[in-house]
């Protein structure tokens, strides 16, 4: 599904004092898209991320929103346009829940402000539709980390942003509320919401992006549908770790790792006799 | 105490005690006689004798007027100041003299005291060094260009202690008869010499400062979550930053200009006001404006009734302050974790 380019990034480089952090680097997102960036550490992804928002101004090359060049938009339009979903955070004062929420009414603001009480609606709408309601005066420093990363979410939803960038959404979270998040997100761009996400779990790529961009050392490595390009060969070129990417059915792939606790068995073949992946009926997929 | 009482509460609170510190004094006055004047004053005629009425006009207005007018003002912009450092820092335990403010107008009145002699000089050059020290932070900042929160801080560490290094050799070379006293008198702050001149000439700024912080206090909630997640949302950081730094600076050195160095309120009163308002910046930072003024008040009363001598005010913060902070340590750790 080819759609016209929502977000282009045209060969953006980038380095900090001498060595070279990004080279180079071009792809284009479409509308409504869920992608993810996915990358070892120290590959370049969060200095993408920052120049994606308008953060960091890249060395060369150019980030287009909507085919308008985001250096000549304000930065207050930038935000009203694209949210920044920050990795997990504790913020060192307590605010209250809807607090946090209503910093996203901020670039609707005239420079000295205060909420009105359609801020106040706006904010606690965006509790409401991620189910959080109940948070709202709690103080954002004691609730769980899942819960603080929603309320994050609910601050991007009250942006009135329709794409949102966020920085490894999942690191800090437990399990449960891992699933949860992917849930929201699934949710979400099912309404229309465009998703640009870094991750360190290729699984969750596979599960719920559409698109992946594997960046290795500074540069696009691969870039294309999440289910062709997370490959076993891809995954070793880029963590330089053994994987296997298996097929569940015809939407579903996981990754296990060729060898857990020294079990030889989870990295052998389809068709090799004792197979326990053939015992689930799966296949693994070898790369394009 | 949150929401519709709070602000009411303050300002009622903030009047009584103003009302009650205009009794306090050598001279015998009470709320009733103080009530009776002002209902003379206002409506023009009373039962009140001639003399009495223009003896009162001059103790009131011309001498202990001034000085509740000044404690008002020291105390809400140190309050506000220390508030928004606080917030625009990411941390909790900073104060309005974290870039050098205090330190470089300590250097300047002292400078101004041995060298120039005069008090009017004296006042400009406290003012003017309280600014350089503050410049001074921010062009170290600027010049290595970096994390720029971290390094600021860094600034305000390296030119305060140049400035204290600084108001050390002045000390030094000062005339230990007269002058070594005097600025050491001086440091330890006091309200004694507010006169109504230059209580214009300071509180105007003063409380322009207070005003323009209060309606930036917007900002000041995103700005602590980092500058950029606050950028993402639209806030050019540099400038909102730049801009609360000027306020600060310039209602931080003007209370050195009144008063001299009075410590701890701009640390205290955003601590206080955070247990009782919670940590919202759109109320906090009004809401420690009138408390850090009630304060001031209070703890200036102390001063001069406390003994047949006036005590420095720096010293009686300090003093009321310290043990009460340690006591409200426990509780104030809510209010930031």
């Amino acid at each position: 599904m080819e759609l016209k380019p929502f977000i282009e990034v045209e060969n953006i480089s980038f380095g900090y004092t001498r060595e070279t952090v990004l080279s180079d680097i071009s792809f284009a997102i479409g509308e409504g898209d869920v992608v993810t960036l996915l990358g070892p550490n120290g590959c370049g992804k969060s200095t993408l991320i920052k120049i994606m928002l308008g953060l960091l101004r890249p060395a060369e090359g150019r980030v287009f929103f909507n085919g308008r060049d985001i250096r000549q938009m304000s930065s207050k339009a930038l935000a009203r346009n694209i949210a920044y979903v920050p990795q997990l955070h504790k913020s060192s004062f307590p605010y209250a829940v809807l607090d946090v929420v209503l910093m996203g009414r901020i670039p609707y603001k005239p420079f000295f402000f205060r909420y009105s009480k359609a801020d106040l609606g706006i904010a606690s709408d965006a509790l409401d539709r991620l189910s959080i309601s109940h948070l709202a005066h709690r103080a954002y420093t004691e609730i769980s980390g899942g819960e603080r990363q929603l309320t994050l979410i609910a601050r991007a939803l009250a942006q009135g942003a329709k794409t949102f960038i966020m920085d490894e959404p999942a690191s800090g979270l437990d399990y449960g509320n891992q699933l949860r998040l992917l849930d929201q997100i699934i949710k979400l761009s099912r309404e229309g919401y465009t998703f640009i996400k870094s991750t360190h779990s290729p699984e969750h790529a596979l599960w719920i992006a559409d698109h992946a961009i594997l960046i290795r050392k500074g540069a696009v490595m691969a870039d294309g549908r999440s289910d062709e390009i997370i490959t076993a060969e891809n995954l070793f070129s880029l963590y330089n770790a053994r994987v296997n990417v298996l097929k569940l059915n015809r939407f579903l792939r996981v990754c296990v790792p060729r060898t857990i606790c020294g079990c030889a068995a989870f990295g052998s073949l389809p068709g090799e006799r004792d197979n326990p992946v053939e015992a689930l009926s799966c296949s693994v997929v070898q790369g394009v | 105490m949150k929401g519709h009482f709070l602000f009411p509460t303050l300002a009622l609170l903030l009047l009584l005690v103003v009302a009650f510190s205009l009794t306090l004094g050598k001279y015998p006055v009470g709320l009733a006689d103080i009530a009776a004047f002002f209902f003379h004053k206002i409506s023009g005629t009373g039962t009140m004798a001639p003399e009495r009425y223009s003896l009162l006009e001059t103790l009131l207005f011309e001498i202990r007027m001034p000085r509740i007018v000044a404690a008002i003002l020291i105390g809400a912009s140190l309050a506000v100041a220390g508030t928004a450092f606080q917030a625009m820092f990411v941390n909790p335990l900073v104060s309005p003299s974290l870039l050098g403010v205090l330190a470089g107008a300590s250097f300047g009145a002292a400078l101004g005291m041995v060298f120039f002699k005069n008090w009017l000089s004296v006042q400009i050059l406290t003012f003017l060094f309280g600014f350089l020290a503050v410049l001074l932070s921010l062009g170290i900042a600027r010049v290595h260009k970096g994390n720029t929160l971290l390094l600021l801080v860094l600034g305000g560490v390296i030119s305060s202690s140049l400035f204290t290094s600084l108001l050390s050799v002045i000390k030094y070379i000062a005339d230990p008869y007269n002058q070594l006293p005097a600025i050491t008198q001086w440091l330890m702050g006091g309200l004694s010499l507010v006169d109504g001149k230059i209580l214009l000439a300071a509180g105007i700024p003063q409380l322009a400062c207070i005003v323009l912080v209060i309606l930036f206090s917007g900002y000041l909630n995103a700005l602590s979550m980092g500058d950029e997640e606050a950028r993402s949302l639209g806030i050019p950081v540099e400038g909102v930053r730049l801009l609360l730094i000027f306020l600060a600076t310039l209602m931080s050195a003007l209370t050195v200009v009144l008063a001299g160095m009075i410590g701890w309120v701009g640390l205290i009163i955003p601590h206080i006001a955070r247990m009782m308002v919670g940590p919202d910046n759109k109320i906090l930072v009004p809401a420690s404006a009138l408390i850090g003024a009630i304060y001031l008040i209070v703890v200036d009363d102390v001063s001069r009734m406390i003994l047949s001598v006036e005590i420095p005010i720096g010293i009686t913060t300090s003093l009321l302050g310290i043990p009460f902070f340690a006591i409200i340590l426990r509780k104030a750790k809510k209010g930031w974790n």
